[in-house]
């Protein structure tokens, strides 16, 4: 457990001293849950204020930031630059790696969705007893994103994994923000099938309205982990 | 500098290995003698249809250097990879200080050719990472002096230059004090100073028991390193054995005269165990070490039957044709 947890911390340093990744991770949430509330950019719909409505969907952006783009192109360079090989060959061994690598990425998305979570907190965000099904909401749609982030760090190239990783970052989170906006359109089934799409609606009914969360979502995101899950450990590339 | 690799910072692998042999021989008699640090049987390694490594067996002992050498494409590297488990192998076996690859990675040093940093890391936070996943890793900061590189350094990695980053890949391979140690090419790119600190190194290493196996495509160091040379072609073994036993085979005495000369007359004057070949018309080949010895008898037996030679040459097959070149 020694060399895994070594190896947890050491990518999450790693992570949080690359300009580009604490960007990514840490002050795009929080820049666009203070630039929500601050602007009202989203129109109030069924009573919600605006930190109801934007503190579930920043959420959802931290964790797509963080168990996704960043977790795929860290893995995409680390493989580049044969890091991750060699450490194949130290008592880390694959499955410390992988394991170290899920504790970092856990770490991270909790760092990114406390400090969220504090700033909606001061801008009057007060959770209900449903912000409980967040933890299960949030785990399984990070499964789902880091599987798939491991499955497109293996198959491309590192420089097209930094595009698609950031070019699937931008889609997911509008398809995302523009579903939590309404909840209840009707030409949103096929919508609510994308991943982000899913954990938006979930969150906003946990985060926002305060209410669980209906369960085509969960099985959504469940289907997508599951798939992530069985993808990840047939196409996972250490070279 | 040099005291961090003295003999007291490793276990004798020998004492380790004969108490492992003892317990061995209940379950396979045949198995007397002291374990090989490395064992290869049989190894082939395929690329979808590529067979890149056809069959090859070797084994190498503690406190010797083995030398894979060979072309690029020979299978040097894919070897190196499988015996560190990080190549899978079609089939064939594979024993690292007696054990499966994967079981022994915590007494095994390695130094991959390609890459094997992470670019955005610095040298000691780096080492001191990998320490903490040995049980017993070396001091990061000795080991970085030790290959000359300051420990205060803040140079991320992607910033060294390739000399350095080989010397930081070699501190690596020295944490875990090793009892075997597997190095891919370890002074390519690295000047004459540190190439000369590394075989120093190497050369402690060796007497501390260590087993090196390197591969390289600089016949300086097969020279002044290799215990042991295998030679790998087209991923099959070519030719092995000491530097001075590859000499040996690539020497030559040829000479030019009549044609229908009484070789086997011939073969008579000269010591026992010289073969003598018509190879072309009036072009003969004197099949043995080309010693002055062999040369006097030649000379001499031409002299006595009163046959001129129009040319006369003693060869030596230069190391570079034996191992680098192509094979005649």
């Amino acid at each position: 457990m020694k060399p895994t947890l070594a190896h947890a911390f050491w990518e999450l340093r790693l992570t949080l001293r690359n300009g580009e990744q604490l960007l990514l991770t840490l002050i795009i949430p929080l820049a666009l849950l203070i630039g929500i509330c601050a602007t009202g950019v989203l129109s109030s719909s069924d009573g919600l204020s605006r930190v109801e409505q934007a503190y579930p969907m920043v959420c959802m952006v931290s964790l797509i930031a963080t168990c996704f783009t960043s977790l795929a192109i860290g893995t995409g360079f680390e493989r580049r630059s044969g890091a991750l090989t060699f450490l194949a060959t130290t008592p880390l061994g694959r499955q410390g790696l992988v394991l170290g690598k899920v504790i970092a990425t856990v770490m991270l998305a909790a760092i990114s969705i406390v400090l969220v979570t504090v700033t909606a907190v001061i801008l009057g965000w007060r959770p209900s007893i449903a912000a409980l099904w967040a933890l299960p909401i949030l785990l399984i749609a990070g499964i789902a994103f880091a599987t798939w982030a491991l499955v497109i760090a293996s198959v491309f190239r590192a420089e097209a994994v930094l595009a698609i990783a950031n070019a699937l970052f931008l889609v997911l989170v509008v398809v995302g923000g523009a579903s939590a906006r309404s909840s209840s359109n009707s030409a949103g089934v096929l919508v609510e099938l994308v991943p982000s799409a899913a954990l938006a609606d979930a969150l906003r009914s946990s985060l926002g309205v305060g209410s669980a969360p209906c369960w085509p979502t969960l099985a959504i995101l469940a289907v997508w982990a599951i798939v992530g899950y069985a993808l990840a450990r047939s196409r996972f590339r250490w070279q | 500098m040099r005291s961090a690799a003295s003999p007291g910072n490793f276990t004798t692998p020998l004492l380790r290995y004969s108490a492992e042999g003892r317990n061995s021989r209940l379950a396979q008699p045949r198995k007397l003698m002291v374990m090989s640090a490395l064992e290869v049987e049989n190894l082939r390694i395929s690329y979808g249809d590529f067979e890149a490594v056809r069959g090859i067996s070797f084994s190498a002992q503690g406190g010797t250097v083995t030398s894979l050498v060979g072309p690029n494409g020979a299978g040097k590297t894919s070897t190196l990879e499988a015996c560190t488990d990080i190549r899978p192998i079609t089939s064939g076996v594979i024993r690292v200080l007696g054990m499966s690859p994967g079981e022994s990675s915590s007494r095994v040093g390695t130094m991959l050719q390609s890459g094997g940093l992470y670019p955005t890391s610095r040298p000691l936070e780096w080492l001191t990472y990998l320490s903490r996943l040995y049980p017993s890793g070396r001091n990061p900061r000795e080991l970085l002096d030790l290959v000359g590189i300051d420990p205060a350094s803040r140079t991320t990695t992607r910033r060294m230059s390739g000399g350095e980053q080989q010397r930081l890949k070699f501190a690596a391979a020295l944490l875990p004090r090793p009892e075997l140690l597997f190095l891919d090419e370890p002074t390519a790119g690295m000047d004459p100073q540190a190439r000369r600190n590394l075989i120093d190194v190497i050369g402690d290493l060796r007497s501390a028991g260590v087993a090196v196996v390197l591969t390289t495509h600089v016949l300086a160091d097969i020279e002044e390193l290799a215990d042991h040379i295998i030679v790998l072609r087209h991923g099959v073994i070519e030719r092995s054995g000491t530097l001075a036993e590859l000499r040996g085979e690539g020497s030559s005495l040829s000479f030019d005269a009549r044609a229908g000369l009484d070789v086997a007359d011939m073969m008579r004057a000269l010591p026992a165990g010289y073969l003598v070949v018509e190879a072309g018309s009036g072009s003969y080949v004197v099949e043995g070490e080309p010693t002055p010895v062999a040369l006097a008898a030649i000379t001499s037996w031409l002299a006595d039957h009163d046959e001129a030679t129009t040319g006369i040459r003693v060869g030596r097959m230069s190391l570079e044709d034996l191992i680098i070149g192509d094979a005649s």
